[in-house]
């Protein structure tokens, strides 16, 4: 009989966005025949479970200027990606910082990070900075974006 | 183009994060930046219509509120555009990205499971006939504070 609860309909909602209103609780709360306080009590309880890594306004990095993006892939010994991997994600200029699976032969990088700037030369300035400060002597690649075909949040529900 | 001014940088730094929970948070945010409502408001959905402005809602964790994967692909050259679109067109696809590198096509998918995630990496296996790299996150070592500016 009834729908999914308020708490995945106030989720999914959040995932598409909220109007930029004065009251926007207020007004996601009207589209889904709910009251103000029920949507806030409903973003809360998904805080509180520790579903939400950020609650804001989501910016597009490229229309701000910010037009170069390179993805740094890292082979980093086993037992020592999750320092190097702690270390990287410190850095201001890192805005992700993430172990994932070698897939051997042809991929045998375990260590992602991405690094925003206003040009290419910038990136690889900082980049050469990270190396030396942090002496990553490691093999690694940098994969700089030229084209983005979708860029939007990630719909879980 | 967004030019941003320094009272710019000082409003998206603001609104990144911890957004408030007031009936009315734009006026909470302007009140911290020796702002008026109605200006806070009106220069986000100013940088909202020139296309700054992603979405004002939440960023969800990977793996608790769902599946998701990092993918791969070697498109060939000419494919690009076509494969970029066959790959757009399944359902939980975010962040498509080309890059320079074999590996050329980089982009997110996500689910509401790790069943579902798996039939949506086989859609797009069977939509473009090629193969792809499955690069699930094992560890996050950063915390997404949004970006500064």
């Amino acid at each position: 009989m009834s729908g999914p609860d308020l708490t995945v309909l106030v989720q999914r909602a959040l995932q598409e966005g909220l109007p930029l209103v004065a009251r926007p609780y207020a007004a996601l709360a009207h589209q889904l025949g709910s009251s103000e306080e029920q949507v806030v009590a409903a973003i809360e309880e998904l805080q509180a479970r520790d579903l939400v890594k950020r609650f804001g306004i989501i910016l597009k990095h490229r229309e701000l200027g910010y037009r170069a993006n390179a993805m740094v892939v890292w082979d980093i010994p086993d037992q020592q990606v999750d320092a190097v991997g702690a270390t990287l994600g410190e850095e201001p200029c890192v805005t992700l910082s993430y172990r994932r699976p070698r897939r051997p032969p042809g991929w045998n990088y375990n260590l992602f990070c991405m690094i925003h700037g206003t040009s290419r030369d910038r990136v690889l300035v900082q980049l050469a900075a990270l190396v030396q400060r942090h002496r990553l002597s490691f093999p690694h690649q940098v994969l700089f974006s030229n084209r983005c075909y979708k860029q939007r949040g990630a719909q879980y529900v | 183009m967004n030019t941003l001014s320094r009272q710019d940088c000082a409003l998206l730094n603001a609104v990144q994060r911890d957004f408030p929970l007031d009936s009315r948070p734009f006026a909470t945010i302007a009140g911290r930046l020796g702002m008026t409502e109605e200006a806070v408001l009106a220069r986000l959905q100013q940088l909202e219509a020139g296309g700054a402005i992603s979405r004002f809602g939440a960023v969800f964790r990977n793996g608790v509120a769902g599946a998701s994967t990092l993918a791969a692909m070697a498109v060939p050259g000419e494919r690009l555009d076509e494969v970029a679109a066959q790959v757009n067109g399944v359902p939980g696809v975010n962040h498509n990205y080309l890059r320079e590198h074999d590996y050329n096509l980089w982009f997110v998918v996500t689910a509401a499971d790790p069943q579902e995630l798996a039939l949506r990496l086989q859609a797009i296996r069977d939509a473009t006939g090629l193969e792809l790299l499955d690069l699930p996150m094992e560890q996050a070592y950063h915390i997404d504070l949004g970006f500064p500016l």
